[in-house]
């Protein structure tokens, strides 16, 4: 049986993950990684219904907040593990998304997109309004003290970050050449063509934002135990929103690894820069890269890759 | 805790409040009502036009709403250019539905931030000599940082509804949406006159934020809580029609008075996007829109 | 009613004050050549929308093999075997040839395919149309007159009983509508009916059993060809009085 070079170059990722779990023990690499594999998993996430499907959801951040508050709410209620609030913050997620989807997906993208957002802020509010869960002044979540056999709990939050980003990123890969993926691409290039040969649009985009409500929720489900303090205005904030939609654009929307391009560049500079710099910078320069890379290379890095391969080829 | 003086004060704040919305949404109406783009930016613009009318008041003490009316030309130059940029990147290729969006959410970021970067997060004000005065009509108390961009709003609404169906130009936005084909033939060229239409939505949001900033203190983010507001307006209202976007602002500042009173402010950024959720998902034409 | 695979009956399609079609009634049979004609602005594509579903008439019911499909969605009526072109070409454009004809095979026609040769049936396809070697090239790439015969092709992935095509040969030269008559003419044998809607009066009569006439949105003439062609009504709703 033939393995593809996808499995393999996962073999080698997880297994570099663990020696390096094993080996390293200054914190600050695990949290940066932590944090570029959640923006990944949100791009690989947003992906799936920006890029493949063509429909733009601007509420990202409260698909990735709902994720973490249910974490929060059902941990204070019943101390659950964490593969289990992994799952719920995914499946609550998933029926926002597919609810949502069903009351706006009819009409123009446009419309979605706007009602996305109207989404995050209505979230937003009642979280805000919600008491058990902290409210305006927020929650503080205490680290657990069990972390399997690794040395720290952020080493173990790593690798949970680090597996399911490679799950999320497969289903995506797998998706992107499947009979679904074909039909998703179908609505995005034309949708009146697509349900004129037969594509039932309306089921696949419910399943296009439902897909993305799970994996969006399961990214912000582990986010409390990482920081350990959160208020609403830390997780709705907007800057996860831009880089979930900023990321994919620069990376290349229409194939699998444009999200992973564009996370892990976008990622790594914006580490570097709050490092060197100052985090408002940040924002200020992924909003730069945005508008000039859809302006000019409307198709990504992977785009821009593909065009100068066939450019030389004969 | 209900008494009917406190419901008078809330209707008449919520239409005071609603006409200045008004004057916000007017934009939008016209760059998404009337031409389809998608304007997300459309209130970070606004609040640029805030920050202009903070620094010429306090560094020449002018009247903010003459600042306002005095920028927009600037701010009309700005949109031209912009929607420039977007028509040879998006709208020629087709591309404005994904595309079109995140150019202007990045915009949105870039101004916010820079916005940020410059003049950081205190709340900014203006000073005139109106604001902090109220008119006292029995229970009913009117103050007139309130009042006065209430009036101007009225004003800006009626001016370009009178322009959109009295003069050529005018008529012509209103056309290009509907029939590119008719408006060549007439000799417009569609193409200048949605530069024309974008740059007059731009050139409103200078007013609209020199008005933001009389009614209360404004900082780089506050632009973000009117993206709801101003979308909820434009949908209620129905695409295309000035009347209506007026109606849906009035009706959202009163919904939303009532319910800050009420239930407690911090529902209030709720509201406008529950009312467009609802309209969206009830009613997509609005209440006077073209089906 | 036999052998009927298309039964419209009373069809009215308003836009606000404005009647599109008004009581439109047409029968297609089985493996026929329907040609629909009329002026500019006679309503023959807001027909079809309603016939595919892109539009939900007002009134009048529509049934495809005995079966009601007034309220289906498009792509059920596309399942159930209606399929259509458009007027301007609609490719998917980010995908290669080849894919675009793999959407409506494992979609539409998904009951009626073998699951394990897809790719082999759409490259047949190709074949018809003499794009085999494009394949693999972008959809957005091709030359018009390809794009209309991919436009066909697609359609007939769908393995329709009923195929309407709109325009299929605006703005081809001679041979080129030749192409295109010879994959209409082919339609027959597999027993599948075709509504042809054309401008290019020698393709319409050379290819119709039948003709009708659609003027202001009233069906004026329904028959041979010949004898319709000759209808009074008919040559006064083109050349004017």
């Amino acid at each position: 049986m033939k393995i593809s070079p996808f499995w393999i170059t996962v073999a080698v990722i997880v297994v570099a993950g663990l020696v390096f779990t094993g080996s390293t023990t200054n914190e600050y690499y695990f949290n940066a990684a932590y944090v570029i594999l959640q923006a990944m998993m949100m791009a690989v996430a947003w992906n799936i219904l920006g890029g493949y499907t063509g429909y733009v959801n601007f509420g990202t951040a409260g698909f990735f907040a709902v994720g973490a508050y249910t974490s929060i709410a059902l941990d204070k209620a019943w101390d659950l593990p964490l593969p289990v609030l992994i799952f719920a913050g995914g499946a609550v997620c998933a029926l926002i998304g597919l609810g949502v989807g069903y009351l706006t997906l009819r009409l123009k993208g446009v419309y979605f997109a706007i009602a996305t957002l109207a989404m995050a802020i209505v979230f937003e509010t009642l979280i805000n309004n919600w008491s058990y869960v902290g409210g305006a002044k927020g929650a503080y979540i205490l680290t657990p003290e069990k972390h399997l056999w690794f040395g720290s709990y952020i080493e173990m939050l790593f690798m949970v970050m680090l597996l399911l980003t490679i799950a999320c990123v497969a289903i995506s890969r797998k998706l992107n050449s499947s009979r679904l993926g074909r039909g998703l691409a179908a609505i995005r290039d034309d949708e009146v063509a697509a349900e004129c040969a037969g594509v039932p649009t309306l089921r696949l985009k419910l399943i296009s934002t439902t897909l993305m409500g799970a994996m969006m929720g399961a990214a912000g489900a582990p986010y409390p135990f990482f920081v350990t303090y959160v208020d609403p205005q830390s997780a709705f904030n907007l800057f996860v929103a831009v880089n979930a939609i900023a990321m994919p654009m620069i990376g290349g929307t229409s194939h699998w690894l444009g999200p992973v391009i564009g996370a892990l560049l976008v990622g790594t500079m914006q580490e570097v820069i709050t490092v060197t710099v100052s985090s408002e910078l940040n924002v200020l320069i992924v909003g730069i890269m945005l508008v000039v890379f859809i302006t000019l290379a409307p198709q990504g890095i992977v785009g821009l890759v593909q065009k100068y391969r066939l450019k030389r080829t004969p | 805790m209900f008494s009917l003086d406190l419901l008078a004060n809330a209707v008449t704040a919520g239409i005071l409040l609603g006409g200045f919305y008004a004057a916000v949404a007017i934009g939008l109406a016209i760059a998404f009502g009337q031409l389809d783009i998608v304007n997300i930016a459309h209130p970070a613009f606004v609040i640029a036009g805030s920050y202009v009318a903070y620094i010429l008041n306090a560094r020449f003490g002018l009247d903010p709403v003459l600042v306002g009316v005095m920028v927009a030309p600037v701010f009309f130059a700005a949109g031209a250019v912009i929607y420039r940029i977007y028509y040879a990147a998006f709208e020629r290729t087709g591309q404005e539905s994904l595309s079109g969006l995140a150019f202007f959410f990045g915009m949105m970021f870039i101004i916010e931030v820079v916005l940020i970067l410059v003049y950081g997060v205190d709340y900014r004000l203006v000073s005139a000599d109106y604001i902090g005065m109220t008119i006292q009509l029995g229970y009913v108390g009117i103050p007139l940082r309130m009042l006065v961009p209430f009036g101007v709003a009225v004003a800006l609404t009626v001016g370009v509804y009178l322009y959109l169906s009295r003069t050529f130009m005018g008529r012509a936005i209103l056309a290009v949406a509907q029939d590119r084909l008719a408006l060549q033939l007439m000799g417009a060229d569609p193409v200048r006159v949605k530069q024309f239409a974008f740059g007059l939505a731009i050139a409103t949001a200078a007013i609209a934020g020199s008005l933001l900033i009389i009614i209360g203190p404004v900082e780089p983010s506050v632009g973000r809580q009117y993206i709801g507001r101003v979308f909820a307006i434009v949908v209620l209202g129905g695409m295309g029609s000035i009347p209506g976007m007026f109606v849906a602002a009035l009706l959202l500042g009163i919904v939303e008075s009532l319910v800050a009173t009420f239930m407690g402010p911090s529902w209030a950024p709720a509201v406008a996007f529950g009312v467009l959720l609802l309209t969206l998902a009830l009613r997509p034409s609005g209440l006077f829109g073209r089906a | 009613m036999s052998g009927a695979v298309l039964q419209v009956a009373g069809l009215t399609k308003q836009f606000g004050g404005f009647v599109a079609l008004q009581d439109v009634e047409l029968q297609v049979n089985a493996g026929e050549r329907l040609g629909l004609i009329g002026p500019n602005g006679s309503g023959k594509t807001t027909l079809i929308n309603c016939i595919s579903g892109a539009l939900l008439n007002d009134a009048g019911t529509i049934a495809f093999e005995g079966r009601d499909i007034t309220r289906l969605p498009p792509h059920q009526r596309t399942r159930l075997g209606v399929a259509r072109t458009f007027q301007i070409p609609k490719p998917f454009r980010s995908m290669s040839v080849l894919d675009n004809l793999r959407v409506p095979l494992e979609y539409a026609a998904w009951s009626r395919a073998d699951h394990r040769r897809i790719t082999d049936e759409a490259m047949e396809m190709l074949d018809l149309i003499g794009l085999q070697h494009r394949a693999q090239a972008s959809s957005a790439s091709l030359t018009l007159v390809d794009m209309r015969k991919l436009e066909l092709v697609r359609a007939l992935a769908a393995k329709p009983r009923l195929l309407v095509s709109d325009e299929a040969m605006a703005g081809l030269s001679a041979s080129e509508v030749d192409d295109i008559l010879v994959l209409l003419f082919g339609l027959k044998e597999k027993g599948v009916a075709v509504i042809m809607i054309e401008h290019i009066m020698r393709a319409v009569m050379k290819f119709s059993d039948r003709l009708v006439v659609l003027v202001a949105g009233r069906k004026i003439a329904d028959g041979e060809p010949q004898s319709v062609a000759g209808n009074a009504d008919v040559i006064k709703a083109y050349l004017g009085e």
